[in-house]
């Protein structure tokens, strides 16, 4: 059976969720056409090249329906970052109320699971739902939309902060064996709202299984959204994700890519800053051993005048593992006054580890200012050296340089509870000792 | 920009000129048949029209690469010619049998076949549309034992060295325009450096497209044996006409153990007029291939032809070797652009350093491409890239794609990019210390562009300054 043909059975037996919209299986259905007529991408396609997707293509992941999840709130301490917090939990792609945590929201503010919203609130959402992720060309996008169940939507009006980080929670455990899950999460943010969210990925064991998750998120004039992805998948699942972010004027967008989970990792990271004055600010690590594959893409656009963007990845790998970073920054005609910065670097530990970069400018307009660099290398002899005339043992000074690599990105994280919870993994990860 | 800066002058291009000589033309068209008039009317040997045969048939089942970051109309390849000679030529005994009129020209040109180039110690092969017209201070380089000559007079003298080297960079099959090089090639020159000799003179190629409708498809080999070293220059111009023309050229480099070879470019094809009529398409394979603690350096100045599409690369095979590119590449008017280099790391210890500097104008783009690939066995490998790009005006382009591709943790790569716009404070400080602005950005672009104009042999690095002065005249804004 060819890749795609899997899916058509599976498309033709999907039900439509119980009250939704009419609209709703037009969409899926368009987008189930273009996703045949892409399939999936093959390396042949440019924003493919380093990465394959043959292993999922391959590989007859099917909608599943899990049964309800016998897991305790004492089983999800290791990813709750705070317990107050307002967190939607799912297990194996079905919501869990049980595990979830519902904390005020200021008034206005909607949080809801897709299904919900679908059911509630279908016009807010017509106009919303698939308007910033296309899928023209982007076949695991036009799958999404196609499959999407269940999710996130998020409304914060005019002029309302969330004080607390919301977190969600996507887990996968045994049942999870040979499922594909097709998450999506909406955001609007309104002018001069703010929020701040954290999406968790992970798994309760070594699962195969494929996450396909889209994300559309709007931030308008004013508005500030901090998005912050973990990414802690079983070692043998599949992870792909999208963002598309569209920003008003003024606006603040910043992201951060963690992804330390996954045989296979693929995170399109997409903003177009449209309004003047607004900044975009990504940044991600991903720390890789064995034979994991760990992508990042991002495509900052320009399209406004006096927007600035800063980007900062850093890759840690060490096994066999292969790690991709493909950023590309475009400053359109009337965007004068840009201010474009890119960094990527790569720390390769083992022989076998393989680094693939490639930072893309694409200017039109003059009156820019954009830089981007990219590093790729072992660990410097030089430090090494001074730490062991210092008395520390060669082991123990790797592991510090390693730590103190990865310390530079996360310490751009804001939310302080995520910072620590990212610098304890990685510490112990690379130093085996504990963080305290 | 400010309007100040808009108003300064276009030059005319200096090179349109059509020179007036018989030639000896085939008719337009490209099948099996046209290959073998080639090969018969230069008296070739019966393996190198096998060899043009083999790359013709593979050239047939090929497509023209689109993934270059440039536009333009298709190109008929049955309406191009794929042979013009000037009449005069064969056979040549002299420079005195030379048509006057082509020596003319390359008076015009500033090439002296003569006198001039002595004094200056440059040896020059000058190709005319598709055939060397001239080889001078040929019996200096023999007394080193130095073969420079054009590249059919080598298949004729030296089939060995051509046989063994031909293709072994640039296999015929490589891409579509080196398999359309390898089956139509008319001629080029031909360098031999035997082992040990450092080449007394700067060896130099003019080419010059002449003919209308006429592709140019010139090849070159350089070959330096063991310990040699060279350095060798080539520099290009062609008539303003209103049709495109096609320039496919291939240049292989062959660096043995321990010796080393610079090749330095001066690209000045008729870049079309303000609207786009006209112009050369550029569309040039340049590779070299380094054996042991060989060492190959590329400088390119590119400010011509409507579209160029060009990457001279380096194979770093042997350890410790050592691969350079330096690169200035202008755009102005509606020029494109996509150039860059690839540096493959396969040796242990081998080194590369990238330089490239583009600078876009009017509404021209511009797109630095490169590869920095370091295979698994290159212990120890290094390298710098640094590719600056300054926009000139709003409506121009500039672009950069790089490809960094590691397997080695022992490799260390840095790549450093930045994109500016000339600066009015900048251009303000010279006018307050009395220059017009005009000089100022001249200044301020020969500064910006210094790191690569001090590779250039000296009388050339004046040359380009000034070049680079011309092309961008009347772009500023």
């Amino acid at each position: 059976m060819t890749p795609t043909a899997t899916y058509s059975d599976q498309f033709a037996a999907l039900a439509t969720p119980a009250g939704a919209p009419a609209w709703l299986p037009a969409l899926r259905q368009q987008a189930f056409e273009r996703f045949t007529a892409l399939g999936f991408p093959t390396t042949r396609n440019e924003e493919w090249h380093f990465t394959s997707v043959a292993p999922i293509a391959e590989r007859p992941f099917k909608a599943i329906k899990p049964a309800a999840t016998t897991l305790t709130a004492s089983d999800l301490a290791p990813w709750i970052l705070d317990p107050s917090w307002h967190r939607l939990v799912f297990v194996n792609g079905r919501f869990e109320p049980g595990l979830s945590q519902f904390s005020e929201l200021p008034a206005e503010v909607e949080v809801a699971t897709l299904s919900d919203a679908l059911r509630e609130s279908p016009e807010w959402l017509s106009a919303h739902l698939g308007k910033l992720a296309a899928f023209d060309a982007a076949a695991f996008t036009a799958l999404n939309t196609a499959f999407m169940q269940d999710g996130v939507v998020i409304h914060v009006p005019k002029g309302e902060t969330v004080e607390l980080p919301l977190q969600i929670l996507c887990l996968a455990d045994a049942q999870a064996q040979g499922a594909a899950f097709h998450p999506r999460l909406l955001v609007v943010a309104e002018a001069q709202s703010q929020i701040s969210l954290i999406e968790t990925f992970a798994a309760m064991g070594g699962a195969e299984y494929l996450v396909n998750a889209v994300a559309e998120v709007t931030v308008a004039d004013g508005a500030r959204v901090d998005h912050y992805k973990v990414q802690q998948e079983s070692t043998d699942a599949y992870h792909v994700s999208t963002v598309q972010v569209t920003q008003g004027r003024d606006s603040i967008y910043h992201s951060f890519s963690f992804a330390a989970g996954a045989a296979l990792s693929r995170a399109n990271i997409y903003t177009k800053l449209l309004g003047t004055g607004g900044e975009a600010r990504l940044n991600g690590l991903y720390v890789l051993d064995g034979t994991q594959h760990a992508d990042h893409q991002t495509f900052v656009e320009h399209i406004a005048e006096a927007c600035a963007s800063r980007e900062l990845y850093k890759g840690i790998l060490d096994g066999s593992s292969h790690g991709v970073f493909n950023g590309k920054v475009y400053v359109d005609p009337e965007a004068q006054k840009t201010d474009g910065k890119q960094t990527n670097k790569a720390l390769l530990l083992s022989e076998q580890a393989r680094v693939d970069t490639k930072p893309q400018l694409e200017i039109f307009a003059d009156d820019v200012k954009c830089t981007h660099g990219a590093t790729v290398g072992r660990l410097d002899e030089l430090p090494l050296f001074y730490l062991k005339s210092r008395g520390i043992g060669a082991e123990s000074a790797k592991a510090l340089l390693t730590y103190a690599f990865a310390a530079e990105v996360l310490e751009t994280i804001e939310n302080d509870p995520l910072r620590l919870a990212l610098e304890r993994a990685v510490f112990e990860r690379f130093t085996h000792a504990s963080f305290e | 920009m400010s309007s100040t800066i808009e108003s300064l002058v276009n030059k005319e291009y200096q090179y349109g000129f059509v020179t007036e000589v018989d030639t000896d033309t085939i008719p337009p068209g490209l099948t099996e048949e046209t290959v073998r008039l080639i090969s018969k009317k230069k008296e070739e040997p019966a393996w190198l029209l096998e060899w043009r045969l083999k790359a013709f048939r593979r050239w047939q089942t090929m497509t023209e690469p689109r993934w270059p970051n440039v536009t333009y109309e298709p190109i008929d390849y049955q309406a191009h010619t794929y042979y013009s000679a000037p009449k005069s030529v064969t056979p040549l005994q002299s420079l005195d049998e030379v048509d006057p009129e082509l020596l003319k020209t390359y008076e015009k040109l500033g090439i002296s076949l003569t006198e001039q180039k002595r004094l200056a110690g440059v040896a020059v092969d000058a190709i005319f549309d598709s055939v060397s017209v001239g080889t001078t201070m040929k019996s200096e380089l023999a007394k080193a034992g130095v073969i420079f000559c054009s590249f059919g007079e080598a298949v004729r003298e030296h089939p060995e060295l051509v046989q063994k080297y031909l293709g072994s960079v640039v296999p015929y099959s490589d891409n579509f325009f080196a398999a359309l090089n390898s089956a139509v090639f008319s001629d080029g020159s031909f360098v031999y450096v035997p082992k040990g000799v450092t080449c007394p003179l700067e060896l130099s190629t003019y080419f010059r497209i002449n003919a209308a409708n006429t592709g140019q498809f010139e090849r070159t080999l350089i070959v330096a044996d063991e310990g040699a070293s060279v350095s060798y220059l080539e520099g290009c111009t062609a008539p303003k006409r209103d049709e495109h023309q096609l320039h496919a050229a291939v240049v292989e480099i062959v660096a043995l153990d321990r010796s080393s070879v610079k090749y330095s470019t001066v690209q000045n094809w008729y870049a079309g007029d303000s609207e786009g009529k006209g112009g050369i398409y550029n569309f040039v394979t340049k590779r070299g291939k380094a054996f042991t603690d060989a060492k190959i350096s590329w400088t390119q100045v590119e400010t011509g032809s409507a579209i160029t599409w060009k990457y001279p690369s380096v194979i770093l095979q042997g350890d410790n070797s050592v691969g350079e590119f330096y690169s200035v590449a202008v755009v102005n008017g509606k020029q494109q652009a996509d150039t860059g280099t690839k540096m493959i790391h396969i040796g242990r210890n081998t080194r590369s350093t990238i330089i490239s500097k583009g600078i876009s104008a009017g509404q021209g783009q511009n797109s630095y491409r490169g590869q920095v690939k370091v295979l698994p066995k290159a212990e120890g490998a290094r390298n710098y890239t640094q590719c600056d790009s300054m926009l000139i005006g709003n409506r121009c382009g500039a672009h950069t794609f790089p490809y960094i591709e590691v397997a080695n943790n022992s490799a260390t790569l840095e790549h450093e990019a930045s994109t500016s716009k000339i600066g009015e404070d900048q251009i303000f400080y010279c006018k307050a210390r009395g220059l017009n602005t005009e000089h100022a950005i001249s200044l301020i672009v020969a500064g910006f562009c210094k790191e690569v104009f001090k590779e250039l042999p000296m009388e050339f690095a004046l040359e380009a300054q000034q070049l680079l002065g011309i092309s961008l005249e009347g772009s500023v804004g």
